[in-house]
């Protein structure tokens, strides 16, 4: 058994269930956006804050940048402690992303709701 | 001596395969101070290479099924001279040995009611009465050894065992008595000597089929163990019974499992006889291993041997179809499209008789105590010294093993030995230091390779003396060649005591270990072929030309090799088997 | 034909370097790697490898061979020799020794991690435990591994955390031990292995399947031992 403290889960298998459960959403969030775009091709500003202002919209959008927070940072994890050999180096690494997550977490919901 | 370091244990293990590994198992678990020395990582010894099984009366594929049997066979299968008390105790305790092996993991192949698989193999019988082919093969596919190798590794991680992985044993340390009191041992990978200390020293050595050219022995079966006894003045017994097994690949000496003919198989010449009815109308290609490998050689000495060349005969097996040639010999498919070519689906796999087994070794008695006989003739048991497995002669195998007995001696003498050497340090086993040139002895080998400065090469050397051994002392042997052979080995000594080590470099240098290793080769070398030259008879796999009848009024005996006087004498053969009736010497028909 | 070896003695060289050698193959033969390596000893005795059984179950001489891993015994030269050229180097991603002998130390650290021994703790009957063919038949493509590391080592999770990650031959034996109806410690077995390293350092790249050579699959077990862990914990 290997400790690790940053992990996102605390143990490979959530971590293992989030980042799939994320990639099932982004790819979900993403499809709907895209097909949105390919349906409407004469897109006026009306209707895209239209359909951001709808409840249901709002949670998708939520959701799927939640998603990305967290998919975001088990990758990242991973990343860091295959290649990142210094400690120091390695908890920099992650300590800023970590912010940095954070920071468009709080931001895309601002966007949303504010 | 200076300056070299000791290590101290209760009882040392030399030797990290099967039976090597099941002493140090006993012994570790039961809280014996022990470490189990080897000169590649346990799971590299030649156990691994083991396919067809380990026969016993576990009575899975016959209820009725009766160690006493088994006895019978073994018996008959050495031709009478294996000692019917070890054999007897092999047999019944066996199956005990080999229900462990199951509980410690050993995956082996089951039948529909889940008991372990059986399949049959050469020379099975239902007892002296009832000559039908018996199925007593305990099998894991056809990688019976690997599983018996890894799950006995994985008991010993278990149990706690401490491996000394990777180093060499170079000679036995003798005390001012005669009591062996250690080994000195070099770390392969740092290269550094050291004395292990140990109050009971264990050879458990394996085998030393290198001695000859083509073998299906794995490189590193120089018969350490056996060459460091005989150079510490102890003897070899029966050291003239080599095996040759029937179906080694043609041209790599690979071996090809009798499970094959256990299965169904059978081998043909070169007109598609198939010429083992022939020579044991009964058994067929299942008699002793002996006979069959005899029998190939006479068809292909009559000109009915197959290929070009016509030097070898063919083992058919596509006649079993691929489902059960997938299920029951996987690894032989493998190894066969791999070493020969051939797919045994679609085709027959040329085979040759190639060396496989050395019948001889330390004599002990049941307990693994190494014997060694006086000047009068009588056993006396050397101090501190124990062997078990192939470089033993207990002897269960005498002038011809049967196939899957030799697993089977593994685990019951390795066990055996464990619980001997235990008992014996419980009732204080002690035995005085070794002076500094006991120690000074044992390391004059290594000092002078190390101190080399001109001569041959380790190459040249083992090659002459492999191809000696295989021209005069093969399948086939003949007093005048033989005594050309002798010859022969004496020149070679000669050249031996003046190999050079060119490069004398500390870190995992094989060079060293191959220089040190050449000299065992040779003491075995030498034991063989006094041993085969004074035997005046044939029995089981020693068989000659001048002296073609067993004669058992002057050979129903073991040979004692004595290396100090390098001459032969007689050891009589134990016919006192405790719970069952000896086994009187028959015509041996199959 | 050229061979050219890793040559590495700590005693003598600051830095490893290949070195081209000569050698003569003998007409009409499909040698084995391993069998160059013996002609190559003959001329050089200091060249060092590993070599036991000399027929592929022993594990003894995995290398890397033209780029690839394998056993050095089982690997005929037609099938490895490009442009007339053999370059043999040691298993990647160990420390080296000398030459092409690696410290395996850390591989056999992770194949003890996973406690490769069968645990049943009821007692054992008389005869032996009872498995019936098909429960047999789960540990097939399990138990022939010859721990040669040819496949942990040509994973690159296990380059990057070889302490952490079990790789894909000690994974291997994980299974096969969960896989054993004799054993009865699949739940602790499991716990041990349900952090972010031990299994989930495997990013399924399959380098293993590809280079083991008896033809196993450590990559299925390893999604086999997945399927447990999300099965106990959902």
């Amino acid at each position: 058994m290997v400790a690790s403290v940053t992990s996102f889960g605390r143990n490979g298998l959530s971590d293992w269930i989030i980042q799939r459960f994320t990639a099932v959403v982004l790819a979900a969030y993403t499809v709907f956006i895209l097909g949105y775009l390919i349906y409407n091709p004469e897109l006026t500003y009306e209707q895209w804050s239209g359909l951001f202002a709808c409840t249901a919209m709002r949670i998708f959008s939520l959701l799927a940048l939640l998603c990305i927070g967290a998919h975001a940072w088990v990758g990242l994890w991973t990343v860091s402690t295959d290649y990142m050999r210094s400690t120091a180096v390695r908890l920099s690494f992650q300590a800023f992303f970590g912010v940095v997550l954070f920071a468009y977490v709080v931001w895309g919901i601002q966007i949303l709701w504010g | 001596m200076a300056g070299l370091r000791t290590l101290n244990y209760d009882a040392i293990v030399i030797g990290g395969g099967g039976s090597g590994m099941r002493a140090a198992l006993q012994l570790t678990e039961s809280g014996v101070k022990t470490a189990c020395i080897t000169k590649v990582f346990p799971t590299r010894s030649h156990t691994v290479s083991a396919q067809g099984g380990i026969t016993c009366a576990i009575a899975s594929a016959d209820p009725n099924d009766d160690w006493r049997w088994h006895m019978y066979d073994t018996v008959k299968g050495s031709d009478y001279i294996g000692d019917q008390d070890a054999i007897e105790y092999m047999c019944s305790v066996g199956p005990q040995a080999v229900f462990e092996l199951d509980h410690m993991g050993l995956p082996f192949s089951r039948t529909e009611e889940g008991r372990i698989y059986q399949r049959p193999f050469g020379g099975q019988s239902k007892g002296p009465d009832n000559p039908t082919q018996a199925a007593r093969t305990c099998a894991a596919a056809d990688r019976t050894g690997h599983a018996l190798l890894h799950a006995l590794y994985q008991g010993n991680l278990k149990g706690g065992t401490t491996f000394l992985n990777e180093w060499y044993a170079v000679d036995l340390v003798k005390n001012q008595k005669g009591a062996v009191v250690g080994v000195i041992a070099i770390c392969i990978e740092t290269g550094e000597t050291v004395y292990i200390k140990a109050k009971a020293t264990v050879m458990a050595t394996g085998g030393a089929g290198r001695i000859y050219e083509s073998t299906t022995n794995a490189l590193i079966n120089t018969g350490d163990g056996m060459g460091m006894a005989l150079r510490a003045g102890f003897h070899g017994q029966d050291m003239e019974m080599w095996q040759f097994h029937p179906t080694g690949i043609y041209g790599a000496g690979t071996l090809v499992t009798e499970g094959c003919r256990g299965e169904g198989g059978y081998l043909i010449n070169s007109e598609g006889e198939r010429f083992m009815e022939r020579y044991a109308p009964n058994a067929k290609d299942l008699a002793g291993r002996d006979v069959v490998a005899r029998s190939m050689v006479m068809e292909i000495l009559e000109g009915r041997g197959c290929g070009p060349k016509k030097d070898h005969v063919l083992l058919k097996l596509d006649h079993l179809g691929e489902e059960t040639l997938n299920l029951r010999l996987p690894g032989i498919c493998e190894l066969s499209k791999t070493f020969a070519h051939v797919d045994p689906v679609k085709a027959p796999v040329p085979v040759v008789p190639t060396c496989h087994y050395m019948m001889g070794g330390i004599p002990t008695n049941i307990g693994g105590e190494a014997i060694m006989q006086d000047s009068n003739g009588n056993d006396q048991i050397i101090e501190g010294l124990y062997a078990c497995g192939e470089a033993a002669c207990v002897s269960v195998h005498g002038a011809n093993r049967l196939g899957g007995n030799s697993l089977l001696d593994l685990v019951v003498f390795g066990r055996a030995a464990g619980l001997q050497i235990e008992k014996s340090i419980r009732e204080g086993l002690v035995h005085d230091e070794a002076s500094e040139s006991d120690v000074e002895q044992a390391l004059s080998r290594v000092n002078r390779l190390n101190s080399s400065t001109s001569g041959e090469s380790t190459v040249a050397v083992k090659e002459d003396l492999q191809r000696t051994m295989q021209l005069y002392f093969g399948v086939f042997r003949e007093g005048e060649s033989m005594q050309k052979g002798l010859k022969m080995l004496e020149e070679i000594g000669e050249r031996l005591k003046n190999v050079h080590l060119e490069d004398k470099s500390q870190a995992f240098n094989t060079a060293r270990i191959e220089a040190l290793e050449l000299d065992n080769l040779y003491e075995v070398a030498v034991a063989t072929a006094v041993s085969a030259e004074g035997r005046k008879e044939s029995r089981g796999a020693h068989a000659r030309n001048d002296f073609t009848e067993r004669d058992d009024e002057n050979w129903l005996k073991h040979s004692i090799f004595n290396p100090v006087t390098k001459e032969l004498t007689k050891r009589d053969v134990n016919f006192a088997p405790k719970t069952v009736e000896a086994f009187p010497p028959k015509v041996r028909s199959y | 034909m050229l061979v050219s070896i890793y040559r590495y003695n700590p005693e003598k060289d600051q830095v490893p370097y290949m070195e081209d050698i000569e050698v003569e193959i003998p007409e009409g033969r499909d040698l084995m790697v391993l069998d160059v390596l013996h002609l190559v000893k003959a001329k050089d005795s200091s060249v060092a490898y590993r070599r036991s059984c000399r027929e592929g179950v022993c594990g003894s001489d995995g290398l890397n061979m033209n780029g690839k891993n394998g056993l050095a015994c089982i690997t005929p030269l037609s099938d490895v020799v490009k442009k007339g050229k053999l370059v043999i180097r040691p298993l990647p991603g160990l420390p080296v020794i000398r030459d092409l002998v690696v410290d395996m130390s850390m591989f056999y650290k992770q194949y003890e991690k996973i406690k490769p021994f069968l645990i049943n703790d009821t007692p054992a009957p008389a005869i032996e435990r009872l498995q019936t063919p098909e429960e047999r038949e789960k540990l097939d493509g399990l138990y022939e591994c010859i721990l040669c590391a040819c496949c942990s080592t040509a994973c690159p999770s296990f380059w990057w955390n070889p302490d952490k990650f079990v790789g894909p031959s000690g994974l291997l034996q994980a299974y096969r031990f969960l896989a054993d109806s004799r054993d009865t410690a699949t739940q602790e077995r499991l716990a041990d292995l349900d952090d972010p390293f031990s299994v989930f350092r495997c990013r399924g790249i399959m380098n293993c399947v590809n280079v083991c050579p008896k033809g196993l699959n450590p990559t299925r077990a390893i999604g086999h031992i997945r399927g447990m862990l999300l099965q106990r914990s959902t």
